[in-house]
């Protein structure tokens, strides 16, 4: 085994190899800036290079890039408030507030040393557990992923902030909506009103970018100032790595969290860092400042992510088993190189995985330190005027968000998920409890059958699903004990609530009773299903109804001082837009519209110079550069990427050229 | 099925019967040429998937050997289980050689089920290439069936099989053992073969098949080790539609062959002829790539010829294992009859698969 290692490293350490290792690096940087982008795309860009090279050269350059994407999708979480991808969700909570604080250099510094550690220790993990891994992940059976699921379903309690019944309220949300489509058990489609859009169900990135990246946008749009209420930013880079390091225990009990959550093949990469996030807030002493810019609510999600690829690539190397959209792409790149991934890959072909935890070390170290230098270049951003930035954003989320089916619809459905996310926000209805609820809908209502299926009710029984049971009611215990002094024993993921008490409460209301109708809704259409594909959406619909009851209880009574009194339009404002968050959600809306018409692209650039002469008020001059390097920006990765942009009535009238059609 | 007026059908058939038909594509493909221009193959699915691979290997080949030398890029419009990529290519693909489709199983399966979505017509779109694929149905050793004959003993026990859905690729294999007169229970909600495998690996599902990568790569240590006997192969499928062993397999009886080990005659009825169809769309002709209907026969014949060219380049065939396994690529004149098996069923066939999956899978139509 260790000949093996360290022949690999031989193989490695050439100027080429390490030469293509960077260059996957360096692309898996820019695409892991980008919001939204992640290791599909980046992926989906190398595919076509692939053809022709040598393996060793290949797999450095697909292995540097899934390596780094998880270290530098921080940039946007931490300045931006919006999760750079998937893997990030969790450290928007507390690094986003720490960069509004002016502490953007210390929360990045924290985040690239966490993240580099963390992506060692998951190289190093797959080192010695790729050898006897198999008999491991076996006895991860759907029972036992079941039982996972309901581990990740409690982080629940740990977001729900001041009010419990929202966080299942919003939970209960999020299941509903991950059960659009079809039913795991019978195929049956639910919810899907007949169209083929939603036959998939909502994609991911445009769940996770709706309910984060628009509301962001549009509150920063209306305060209308930068994100950072301070200029300075030079400062803070070694306060940053000392975090890391006063909190080294946490850090590795995160990266091995993440390991070993990456490698159960079934659960996915998606809530890793929520669970690490709510570990840290289980057993720290003091939580009175997570949700508003605790450094350590950073350090362990960011741990958690990196270490995740390499027990992620446990299972797509032994067993040809994809976690995530990106493996799966990943797995495609190793069949394309002549590959086959199996048991041979901790046996004859040992050299390949070893070759690939190398790469998987030496880059997350090179990502780091590129991603240090580039630093203080990107923190910048946030000084600068917002108006100017939000084109941008607008633009990246919305070409991520059509990544999913390459049409209009993902538009629309980040559109609508983003007023739901507006809503969830404003009336204080935790977004991460909906989000774990949508991402584990389908686990868990996939698992849950199965388990039945293959072993009967009896499989509450086994050995493994007690075990995760007992952890499970531990966590729940240790984050719902209040500790002396304590408001309350979970993070206000949705902002401090005490500024937030409303004396109308209607609006409140009127949004409980749509959330209420929408439970009601799923549970009229799982009654038209066969029973297996009925029974989850009607117990999350129930369970989510009840909650809300819970809500509109107190409201109704018209109880000011309840924890479920909560809207953020009741907290003083220094500054705002006429129209409030209205107006932002018309030119959102305004610019899906004009997609319908004219597609794509020329929404695109006459949505720049609108907004950009009327909301930025910029001059002409800046509104034409802005705009064109824009248009050359989009252009450019569209092309590397073979995209044909998402059409309207234009195209569907008329047979244009590319990039108009 | 999609209606097809008779004007429409007689234009369609007239077309790709002249393309058949005219000997020495090779003569009929000179005056087209490429240099400089994009090819565009789509690919209804996403990157990373099966399909995705598939178009990906064959792409450089191809781009070498169609005339001019065009670039061959890779599209991927993914999203309704492949129905929406294809629909759209159905309606907006310009017949000028620049655009084809590469489609899989789970696109002609919804087809062949006469699903309302479906606004694609194989039968109008040209055919220039068909790749097979194959696999292996294999049982836990512990069951002490040596082959395919003894398989009657397990009559009146339970197996169970871990599915992807009733109207996935799994259609297959579900037929396959109604054919036999296996007694499976499916159980469904898997995301891929490899779900299956590791269920079977535990112990949870006793029948499985894999495709024959997979097999070979992660199956076979299983059956040198003693703990996994492989039973019957798919097969393939003859230029006159005879069910022949596999290729990679030679030693192993394909399923009709296993059938008659088992019953002592071969396999006949309705449910064996709904069996077939699906088994050549689903494996023996699973990936078809297809002009866009009414392509120039000039053009089709270009095609043909420089799928049947790239697929005999020696490079492919020194590298075609990972990708496409050892199976031979149906080019040229072997296309149509192919693409014909994998694309028609009878509707005798498939009123009884509606009613099967209906009856007892509660899928509706």
């Amino acid at each position: 085994m260790f000949e093996t290692l360290f022949a690999a490293l031989a193989e490695l350490m050439t100027l080429q190899h390490l030469g293509f290792m960077t260059l996957g690096v360096v692309l898996g940087l820019m695409v892991g800036v980008l919001p939204g982008l992640g290791g599909i795309v980046g992926l989906s860009l190398l595919l076509p290079f692939l053809y022709g090279m040598d393996q060793t050269s290949a797999l450095a350059m697909l292995i540097g890039l899934v390596a780094v994407i998880p270290t530098s999708d921080t940039f946007a979480s931490v300045l931006m408030g919006i999760p750079g991808s998937t893997a990030s969700q969790a450290t928007v909570l507390d690094g986003f507030p720490m960069s509004k604080r002016g502490e953007a250099a210390r929360a990045l510094s924290a985040a690239f040393s966490a993240s580099m550690i963390g992506g060692v220790f998951g190289a190093l993990v797959l080192t010695g557990f790729v050898v006897i891994a198999r008999p491991l992940i076996l006895s991860f059976s759907s029972a036992e992923l079941f039982a996972l699921a309901i581990f990740g379903l409690s982080m629940v309690g740990v977001l729900s902030g001041s009010n419990l019944a929202k966080g299942v309220g919003a939970a209960g949300l999020g299941l509903v909506f991950g059960s659009i489509g079809s039913a795991p058990a019978t195929g049956e489609y639910r919810m899907e009103f007949g169209t083929l859009y939603l036959m998939d169900g909502v994609p991911l990135v445009i769940v996770a970018l709706g309910l984060f990246a628009v509301p962001e946008i549009v509150d920063l749009l209306r305060s209308g100032s930068s994100i950072s209420s301070s200029s300075r930013l030079g400062r803070g880079w070694m306060d940053g790595i000392r975090d890391t390091w006063i909190h080294k225990w946490l850090m590795l009990r995160c990266a091995g969290l993440g390991a070993i959550i990456g490698a159960i093949p079934g659960l996915g990469g998606s809530v890793v860092d929520w669970i690490a996030y709510g570990h840290v807030v289980q057993t720290s002493k003091d939580r009175s400042n997570f949700g508003k810019g605790d450094v350590r609510g950073v350090i362990a999600p960011e741990s958690a992510n990196n270490a995740k690829e390499g027990g992620g690539l446990i299972p797509t190397l032994l067993f040809g088993i994809p976690g995530s959209g990106s493996m799966a792409v990943f797995l495609a790149g190793l069949i394309l190189l002549g590959v086959q991934p199996g048991p041979a890959m901790a046996d004859r072909n040992l050299d390949i995985t070893y070759t690939i935890v190398w790469t998987l070390a030496i880059a997350n170290v090179v990502g780091t330190l590129l991603c240090i230098i580039a630093a203080p270049g990107i923190a910048r951003l946030t000084t600068i005027r917002y108006t100017l930035i939000a084109p941008f954003m607008i633009m990246v989320i919305s070409f991520a968000a059509f990544q999913a089916t390459r049409s209009i619809y993902d538009l629309v459905a980040l559109l609508a998920v983003g007023i739901v996310g507006i809503f969830l926000k404003r009336f204080g209805w935790p977004r991460p409890a909906f989000l774990i609820g949508f991402v584990l809908a389908e686990q868990s209502e996939r698992y849950l059958y199965q388990a039945v299926q293959f072993y009967g009710w009896g499989f509450l029984g086994r050995p493994l699903v007690l075990a995760i049971i007992a952890i499970t009611l531990i966590s729940i215990w240790l984050g719902a004990r209040r500790r002396p002094g304590e408001q309350s024993a979970s993070v206000a993921t949705e902002g401090a609530a005490d500024l937030a008490k409303a004396s109308a409460l209607w609006p409140q209301i009127l949004f409980a009773v749509v959330v209420l109708g929408t439970f009601a809704f799923a549970l009229y259409e799982s009654m038209m299903l066969s029973q297996l594909g009925g029974i989850f959406p009607t117990w999350a619909a129930v369970a989510g109804a009840l909650a809300t009851i819970i809500v509109l209880v107190p409201l109704l009574r018209g109880r000011v001082q309840s924890s479920a009194n909560f809207d953020m339009e009741a907290a003083p404002r220094e500054n705002d837009d006429p129209f409030g968050a209205w107006g932002m959600v018309a030119w959102l809306a305004a610019f899906v519209g004009v997609v319908a018409l004219f597609g794509f692209f020329i929404a695109l650039v006459l949505f720049f110079l609108a907004f950009l002469r009327v909301m930025a008020k910029a001059s002409w001059p800046m509104t034409l550069i802005l705009t064109v390097a824009a248009a050359a920006f989009i252009l450019t990765l569209a092309n590397s990427l073979n995209l044909v942009f998402p059409g309207g009535w234009l195209q569907e009238a008329y047979d244009l050229p590319w990039p108009l059609r | 099925m999609t209606k097809l007026g008779r004007r429409g059908f007689l234009a369609a058939a007239g077309g790709t019967l002249a393309a058949a038909a005219l000997p020495g594509s090779r003569a009929l493909a000179q005056g087209v040429n490429f240099a400089g221009r994009n090819i565009e193959w789509v690919i209804p699915f996403s990157e990373g998937g099966g399909s995705d691979a598939w178009a990906r290997f064959l792409a450089p080949y191809l781009s070498r050997h169609l005339p001019g030398q065009p670039n061959v890029i890779i599209r991927n419009v993914p999203g309704g289980g492949s129905i929406t990529g294809t629909n759209e290519f159905m309606a907006r693909a310009r017949p000028d050689g620049l655009t084809f489709i590469g489609t899989s199983g789970s696109t002609q399966f919804p087809y062949l089920l006469g699903d309302p979505r479906v606004r694609y017509d194989y039968e109008v779109m040209p055919p220039v290439l068909v790749s097979p694929t194959g696999g292996v149905v294999y049982l836990p050793a512990r069951f002490g069936i040596q082959d395919a004959s003894q398989l009657g003993q397990l009559a009146d026990q339970e197996l169970v099989y871990a599915s992807q859905g009733a109207t996935s690729l799994d259609l297959v294999p579900m037929l396959a053992f109604l054919v036999m007169g296996l007694n499976v229970r499916h159980v469904f909600g898997m995301t891929g073969r490899g779900d299956g495998r590791l269920a079977f690996e535990r112990g949870e599902a006793t029948i499985d098949y894999q495709t024959s990568a997979a097999y070979l790569s992660n199956v076979q240590p299983l059956v040198d080790a003693g703990t996994a006997i492989p039973m019957f192969s798919w097969g393939v499928m003859d230029a006159q539609g005879n069910v022949q062993r596999d290729p990679t397999f030679p030693d192993l009886p394909h399923f009709v062959e296993a059938y008659e080990m088992m019953h002592g005659q071969p396999p006949s009825g309705v449910e064996f002829d709904a069996y077939m169809a699906f088994f050549a769309s689903g494996f023996a002709a699973q990936k078809p790539a297809m002009l866009p209907k009414g392509t120039p026969p000039e053009i089709v014949a270009t095609y043909r010829q420089a799928f049947a060219d790239a697929i005999n380049d020696p490079e492919l065939q020194a590298n075609k294992e990972a990708a496409l396994g050892a199976y031979e690529q149906a080019v040229g004149d072997d296309v149509e009859p192919l693409y014909r098996v994998a694309t028609t069923i009878s509707e005798d066939a498939r009123s009884w698969v509606r009613e099967y999956l209906t009856q007892n899978h509660g899928v509706t139509f």
